[in-house]
């Protein structure tokens, strides 16, 4: 075994007893991604040397007797739309291709005082828009577990990094499931943080309403580890809010017993894989192995959530990608005649086909004579279903649904049909609309060996409680810990 | 049939608030090297957030009050959306459905009908400035945009009023109030050639007896009180000539061009933005606390009207002369420091609306610069009731203050220009005078007034004024009258 397949826990807990170095692992990791991302692709840039620099001075620290911070040595991707500082930036984008930040963003400096090691940065949709990684300009990321199929997204580089032990855990952003849904896909566990709970300060805007970032990680433990630093109030980001950031870890060793689940009937709906469906009400038996009440609840303006989503959510991305215009940074159209035809050019060469396709969407919604139809209106149902959870959630403290209504689907199988595509984040998105959190972890195999997830939703700021399920689930589920084994597709080198 | 004028104003002022509107940068950005005065969030690079300045919030509030509007407990940010090099979000953050303040009203006052108008104040709100773009030349004829982002995110307050102006002059009253209001309430210095007071107009003409409105054509880029008035009466004057010869007026956005005297048009309704505002998901919605509105209500300062009063009681000084004196701050400061030296109080003020305002005028200095300071000008006036100098040898001396900054005591000693005080130098000229001029004694003692006049008037050509007027007329009536 080499030491990128540890857990980040794992990891500190073997450094601070000085049985490993955090050299070493860096060692392991790079060795890893050497081996496999040309397979894998989840990485858009390393930061090989600086990584290697930060591990010595953990090095150093431990040989000092220093006192160790809590991710001393863990090595993190991060998803190529959160700002580090000196190293690039692109959101997936052409439109961004070469731009360096000139600052971090707040999740990213209190990793770095957690002692946490940015290793790169990792694929994604463009601008987070897509459920595949295959809207990346920059070439999609393929799914350890069967190279032929798509890890997720928008976070699919993270998570496939994750899932092919290339970092212990990464950073993803979650929108309307860009978490949870490639977490699913590749194995890992996933939270999507409550709203304001985790700062936006350095993430790079898509839906400002909707967005967060969370972690990636192989168990649930990496998961309440990395939000115990990620979390809390920044004064650089007017929406996070100013609560208390609990010791996640110490809550996962409670129980569950007596804890109320709610299982949405909506979720169950026409298009669940089978074999998915299956995963859940094995998982749900569990659950009441471990002592949960298990009932069936009721959300039932879920129908709505998918158009209410691509109304709001275009709107806000309209707005917050119209500062790529070719003016200050990024890509500019070589030949333009004025400074109209400058951005037009600009964007209509630099954005790829998804993107262009939500900026139009977002631009009618908000457009004079179509607002009250459109966004006003989906903002009075996105209303509507935060009022179906904060009913359930007077009844129940969590519910469990599945993550995805399918495993992994092929490259190519749905990049044609957006419609479709869409539908991979129909359990995803109402808990971002209503601003919640949940956590997906997994939940078994399919009989073709791909990952099954499941999704648990909290209560606003209920991170505790949707771990400590996470958690007891994760320890007494009895469904085999696997790896995926990396092999290349038959047809691969065809495709090169 | 008979038309009338119709002006509404827009009026943006940028609060002096130590930084900007959402981050920490400064707002003293005039004369700075272009792009130093940045950050990642006035920049709008991807990612940065903004934080709102709550100072702005403040400075926005006391002007609301101070312009008699109801403040909105809750109101709201939204996005406002173009595409220009000088807004680097491509979107400004603005007010839109519930602005800060609503329905407030100002008084203007005529100076010569002493009529006093209402003009209703639509609403107050606030927003960030943006940057500027800079030319090689000029717009029209350099080949590229620079463009400086320094003055983004400064914060602003944005005040619409109803369409209550009858005439250009109305307008450029009302603008000159409320410069002084604001400047007294320490939110804006109201410089309007250096834009930190900006002005739009919506100028359109209907029948005298009609309640509708006409079609409007909305002015920019006025840059003065004068250019104002310039520009809205040449649109006046536009506007009728076209109904005149029955064309109709076209709903557009025009230019004025100062150079050439002019209204250009720029766009028209056709052209105008789709804006796409909708409500700013990185902000929440702003709260206003009662009990600061209360405070800020309470602790408002002395605003120019009060002061004017006060003026026309302390001093007793003409209400016109009030009304000017309060017309900035400055110079309301000006007048009162001076007025505390020297107790002739519409002497003061004569010599500051007259000689100092023309001399500060001509030579575009604000007030605040003015090399004469209260102490310097009191210092003068002593010279003139010592009898030291006369009324019009003191023009004279007031001149080479300005020009140099001297003392008046130290200008009078360099150059010998005190009054003749040797009463016997001075009854030897004018034992001369009465000598070359019998004809003129003669038709004064046939009672030609006048006939003294010349006579006095050639004592003080021979003395280069320096003799004291009242002495030599009084000595020469003593001598020549039979």
């Amino acid at each position: 075994m080499t030491l990128n397949q540890l857990t980040a826990h794992e990891a500190v807990n073997l450094i601070k007893k000085k049985r490993i170095t955090a050299y070493e692992i860096m060692q392991d990791i790079f060795n890893q991604i050497d081996k496999v991302d040309n397979l894998i692709k989840a990485f858009l840039v390393i930061n090989r040397e600086e990584a290697l620099k930060q591990a010595k001075e953990i090095d150093k620290k431990v040989k000092n007797g220093e006192k160790l911070p809590p991710l001393a040595g863990v090595a993190v991707a991060i998803k190529d739309i959160i700002t580090t500082k000196g190293l690039e930036t692109t959101c997936g984008s052409k439109i961004l291709k070469g731009f360096i930040p000139p600052y971090n963003a707040t999740v990213i400096n209190r990793l770095r005082e957690a002692g946490a090691i940015i290793i790169g940065k990792t694929n994604m949709d463009e601008f987070a828009m897509g459920s595949s990684t295959e809207n990346s300009a920059f070439g999609p990321t393929y799914n350890p577990w069967d190279l032929e199929r798509v890890p997720g997204g928008s976070s699919g580089g993270s998570s496939a990094a994750v899932a092919a032990d290339e970092t212990f855990v990464a950073l993803g952003t979650d929108t309307g499931g860009s978490i949870r849904q490639p977490a699913s896909l590749c194995g890992m566990v996933g939270l999507k943080p409550t709203y304001g709970r985790v700062s936006r300060y350095g993430l790079v805007a898509y839906a400002s309403s909707l967005d967060q970032i969370g972690p990636i990680a192989k168990d649930v433990t990496d998961c309440a580890l990395v939000m115990k630093v990620i979390s809390g109030h920044d004064n650089m980001d007017s929406t996070s809010v100013n609560l208390e950031v609990p010791d996640y870890l110490k809550s996962c060793q409670e129980g569950i017993k007596d804890l109320k689940v709610g299982v949405p009937k909506e979720y169950f709906i026409e298009g669940i894989d089978p074999e998915v469906k299956g995963a859940l009400d094995k998982a749900l038996k569990t659950f009441e192995k471990l002592g949960a009440k298990i009932e069936e609840a009721s959300l039932p303006h879920t129908e709505y959530s998918l158009p209410t989503y691509y109304l709001i959510a275009t709107a806000e991305a309209s707005s917050n990608l119209a500062r790529y215009d070719g003016v200050q940074y990024g890509y500019r159209a070589e030949e333009y005649e004025n400074l109209s035809s400058m951005y037009q050019k600009t964007r209509s060469e630099g954005f790829g086909r998804e993107v262009k396709r939500r900026i139009m969407l977002g631009t009618y919604a908000l457009s004079s004579g179509y607002y009250d139809a459109y966004y006003l209106k989906a903002q009075k149902v996105r209303t509507l279903i935060k009022e179906d959870f904060d009913k359930v959630f007077r009844k129940y403290d969590i519910l469990i649904t599945p993550t995805s209504p399918t495993p992994a689907f092929k490259l190519n199988e749905k990049v044609s049909d957006p419609l479709t595509m869409y539908l991979s984040d129909i359990y995803t998105i109402p808990i971002n609309l209503a601003g919640i959190p949940a956590i997906s972890l997994n939940c078994g195999y399919s009989k073709s060996n791909l990952p099954i997830g499941l999704q648990i939703i909290g209560k606003h700021f209920s991170e505790e409680t949707i771990l400590r399920a996470a958690f007891n689930f994760e320890q007494n589920n009895g469904v085999e810990k696997k790896k995926p084994s990396i092999k290349p597709a038959k047809h691969k080198e065809a495709k090169k | 049939m008979k038309k009338e004028v119709v002006i509404g104003l827009e009026i943006h002022i940028q609060l002096m608030t130590k930084a900007k509107m959402f981050c920490h940068c400064s707002t003293d950005y005039i004369g700075k090297e272009p792009n130093t005065n940045t950050c990642p969030v006035c920049l709008g690079l991807p990612g940065s957030l903004p934080v709102l300045n709550k100072k702005a919030l403040e400075f926005a509030i006391r002007t609301a009050v101070a312009l008699n509007c109801e403040i909105n407990q809750v109101s709201k940010f939204h996005r406002k959306n173009y595409f220009y090099p000088d807004l680097p979000k491509a979107y400004q953050i603005s007010q839109y459905d519930i602005p800060l303040g609503i329905n407030g009203y100002m008084e203007i006052l005529f100076p010569e009908s002493k009529e006093k108008h209402r003009i209703g104040i639509t609403r107050v709100h606030t927003e960030e400035d943006a940057g500027k773009l800079v030319h090689e030349g000029d717009i029209a004829s350099s080949s590229y945009s620079l463009v400086d982002y320094n003055r983004c995110g400064i914060p602003l307050a944005e005040i619409v009023t109803e369409p209550d102006f009858r005439s250009p002059e109305e307008a450029r009253i009302f603008l000159v109030k409320l410069r002084s209001i604001v400047q007294h309430l320490g939110v804006c210095d109201g410089n309007m050639e250096e834009g930190s007071m900006r002005c739009d107009a919506n100028v359109s003409l209907r029948d005298a007896k009609s309640s509708t409105l006409g079609t409007k054509a909305e002015i920019k880029n006025m840059n003065s009180f004068k250019a104002v008035k310039k520009a809205l009466q040449f649109e006046v004057d536009r506007q009728k000539k076209l109904l005149a010869e029955g064309i109709e007026i076209i709903q557009e956005t025009r230019h004025w061009d100062e150079s050439k005297s002019v209204t250009i048009s720029m766009r028209s309704k056709e052209e105008a933005h789709d804006y796409r505002y909708f409500p700013e998901p990185d902000l929440l919605p702003l709260k206003v606390d009662l009990k600061m509105v209360d405070k800020i209500r309470r602790n408002l300062p002395e605003l120019p009207e009060a002061r004017r009063e006060r003026f026309i009681k302390n001093y007793q000084i003409p209400e016109y002369d009030a009304e000017i004196l309060t017309s900035s701050k400055a110079l309301g400061d000006f007048y009162e420091k001076a007025a505390s030296l020297y107790s002739n109080s519409k002497v003061l003020s004569n010599w500051i609306m007259g000689e100092l305002i023309r001399y500060l005028n001509e030579n575009k200095v604000e007030i605040e610069d003015s090399p004469i300071s209260p102490e310097k000008l009191v210092g003068m006036l002593k010279l003139i009731d010592e009898g030291i100098v006369s009324g019009k040898m003191a023009k004279g001396i007031f001149e080479k203050m300005f020009k140099t900054g001297k003392d008046a005591s130290k200008i009078v000693k360099e150059s010998g220009i005190t009054q003749i005080t040797d009463k016997n130098a001075l009854f030897e000229v004018m034992d001369r005078v009465i000598k070359e001029n019998p004809r003129s004694v003669e038709d004064f003692n046939e009672g030609k007034e006048k006939a003294l006049h010349y006579l006095v008037g050639q004592v003080m050509r021979y003395t280069k004024g320096r003799a004291k007027p009242d002495f030599v007329f009084d000595t020469i009536k003593q001598r020549i009258r039979k």
